[in-house]
């Protein structure tokens, strides 16, 4: 391009620029949206959203014992609480905590702790110290970190940032729980 | 690269590099075409050992993909029939695991290399660069490939590294969509496997392009050297072929000799019983350790109490080497000449090192039995912060109040007088 052509064709300087632009927005988003899919293909897929929820029978379960299932690849630990560890949830209720939450509010009955069976940290499988009400808390712990869990999953030392999460479920009957 | 004198003697050879000057391109990049410092010592061996590496890593990960199934119900059983069954499978595949932790080695001391001779230093930034995106590519295919048998160790691995991606929980429910987008579900499962294959097959050769650049980078201002002066008249300068090509060869003999006898003789020795036992959701091993390779970062996550800090300091503490070249102020390259820097290096590596220890333990194990006993999560704290100020305070303040030994005026000149001396 001569110096002539630029003095001559002032204006259309001004329309080149426009069409420079509106082509480099409209090729922008005609890449975006390619983009996309092949960024959404990793979502999880229609079956695997579809994974139906879990039915629990709870009626075997004694006092005192926990039980996994897996629902969503995911332990969730079903725990039939001792009266003693109830009243121990309780009484901690005040103690200082990482992500404070009531006893109360961790169960929809006190007798029966559900929750998802992952630490909160990286995702291991925490292990069971209820049993003899071993460890400061009496709870879980998690051999990667070392994160602690109380009676009630509450996060009380450790690297995890949030209590043990609940999942949602619902009570069809006395004994069975549906999870999900 | 670049232009080169390069002469085909044979017509074919003519005609053919007439059309395509690729020959050429070899000659002037690793033959006689491409002229090195004279004073090169074995550790600049360690570059030709990485590009070995790679090739042997291409070379046999090929061939198990040849007997390996990447699905949660076929793949550990058949990782165990290349190891039973398959001709020399047991062979491929102690050669591929054992090449990872031998490829990781060299790199290691390639590194380590730089950093001592001051390699990262300008002219040779982008060259620096380049060399980090290789090592954070061999992290990421050496993580994806620790997955596939879908062992205990596989699984609890991929589940714990996956999840630092949740740290970044910057609104509500961030971290989960992110996990999910990784996962392609809700936890570790058959999805994931199957994008960490295809991955893990594809990374290696995003390798071998940047490899191609890093080497391109190389040969603009040429090798570093020991002395870490420029080279620059024909006295200071021997061809590549045969000086180097030789001694890279004699250098490969011994390396293959150390790495045979860890394929041979103790083929088990750096990976983990627990990878053994096939991957169950519902039990985490008691004792999760990742790779060595990756052992001192490990440490540095556990020792920050918070998830995310955690998360971001290690990442930080591997991009960190980024900048190293502003760090470092010093108008020297070669710690040869640097006695200071040359201490802290040091330092630095034993740190290093007792770091990666460090990863391998429990944070309330009793590491030092005095008083009431020092844990691992104490010095593991203890050590991530000196880690942090080698780079933060150390480097950029030592390298600028030094004052360095005498740099001699051309490496000719060194040779000459190392002559006389002895
Ligand atoms: C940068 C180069 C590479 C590195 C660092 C690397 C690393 C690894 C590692 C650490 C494992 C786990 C070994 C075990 O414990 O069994 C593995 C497995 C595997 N890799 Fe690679 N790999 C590389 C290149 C490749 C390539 C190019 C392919 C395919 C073309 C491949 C295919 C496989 C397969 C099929 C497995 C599963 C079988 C097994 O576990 O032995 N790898 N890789
Ligand atoms: S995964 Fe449980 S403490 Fe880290």
């Amino acid at each position: 391009m001569t110096t002539n052509d630029q003095i001559e064709h002032e204006e259309e300087v001004t329309r080149r620029n426009f069409l420079y632009v509106a082509t480099g927005v409209v090729g922008a988003v005609g890449v975006a949206s390619v983009a996309w899919p092949l960024v959404d293909q990793m979502n999880p897929s229609a079956d695997v959203l579809a994974m139906a929820s879990v039915e629990v029978d709870i009626s075997p379960i004694p006092v005192g014992q926990t039980i996994s299932i897996l629902w969503r690849g995911k332990p969730v630990f079903i725990r039939h609480r001792t009266e003693k560890e109830i009243a121990r949830g309780v009484s901690e209720n005040n103690d200082p905590m990482i992500d404070p939450a009531d006893d109360q509010d961790r169960a929809q009955k006190p007798e029966w702790l559900i929750m998802i069976g992952i630490c909160t940290h990286l995702g291991c499988v925490p292990l069971d110290n209820t049993e003899f009400q071993s460890g400061d808390y009496g709870g879980w712990y998690c051999p990667c970190h070392g994160s602690e869990y109380d009676i009630a999953g509450r996060i009380r030392k450790g690297p995890a940032p949030r209590n043990l999460d609940l999942p949602k479920y619902k009570y069809l009957s006395d004994t069975t729980v549906k999870i999900g | 690269m670049g232009s080169s004198t390069y002469m085909p003697k044979s017509k074919v050879g003519k005609w053919f590099e007439e059309r395509l000057p690729i020959m050429g391109l070899m000659h002037s990049t690793l033959g006689a075409g491409y002229n090195a410092p004279r004073n090169l010592n074995y550790w600049w061996n360690f570059g030709s050992l990485a590009g070995f590496m790679l090739v042997v890593q291409i070379l046999t990960g090929i061939i198990l993909v040849m007997h390996y199934t990447p699905n949660v119900d076929l793949a550990f059983r058949s990782v165990e029939h290349i190891m039973r069954d398959v001709n020399y499978g047991w062979l491929m595949r102690y050669t591929h695991s054992n090449g990872a932790s031998m490829f990781f080695v060299v790199v290691y001391v390639h590194i380590l290399r730089g950093m001592y001779f001051g390699s990262y230093k300008s002219p040779r930034e982008v060259l620096w660069f380049l060399g980090l995106v290789i090592y954070l590519l061999m992290m990421a295919t050496g993580f994806m490939g620790y997955v596939l048998p879908w062992g205990q160790m596989s699984f609890w691995g991929a589940t714990v590294i996956t999840n630092l991606f949740g740290a970044f929980d910057f609104y509500n429910g961030m971290g989960e969509s992110i996990l999910h987008l990784l996962w392609g579900g809700f936890s570790v499962d058959n999805p994931t496997l199957q994008r960490f294959f295809s991955l893990h097959y594809l990374f290696p050769f995003i390798i071998v392009g940047v490899v191609i650049l890093h080497i391109w980078a190389l040969h603009l201002p040429g090798s570093n050297n020991p002395l870490g002066i420029d080279a620059k008249g024909p006295g200071d300068k021997i061809p590549f072929h045969p000086y180097y090509t030789a001694k890279d060869a004699l250098g490969l003999s011994f390396f293959i000799v150390i790495f045979a006898l860890f394929v041979f003789y103790m083929p088990n020795i750096m990976g983990e019983p627990d990878n053994y036992i096939e991957a169950n959701p519902m039990v985490t091993p008691s004792h999760i350790v990742p790779e060595w390779y990756y052992l001192p970062f490990y440490t540095i996550l556990k020792a920050v109490p918070d998830k995310l800090f955690g998360v971001i300091a290690m990442f930080f503490s591997i991009l960190i080497f980024f900048v190293l070249p502003w760090l470092d102020g010093s108008k020297v390259r070669s710690a040869k000449f640097r006695p200071a820097t040359a201490f802290f290096f040091w330092l630095f590596l034993v740190n290093a090192i007792f770091l990666g220890y460090l990863g391998t333990k429990l944070p309330s194990e009793i590491i030092i039995n005095m008083g009431g006993g020092i844990d691992a999560l104490t010095l593991g704290r203890i050590a991530s912060v000196f880690y942090f100020a080698y780079f933060i305070v150390i480097i950029p303040v030592v390298s600028r109040m030094e004052t360095t030994k005498p740099v001699p005026t051309s490496i000719a000149q060194s040779v000459l007088d190392a002559r006389k001396e002895g």
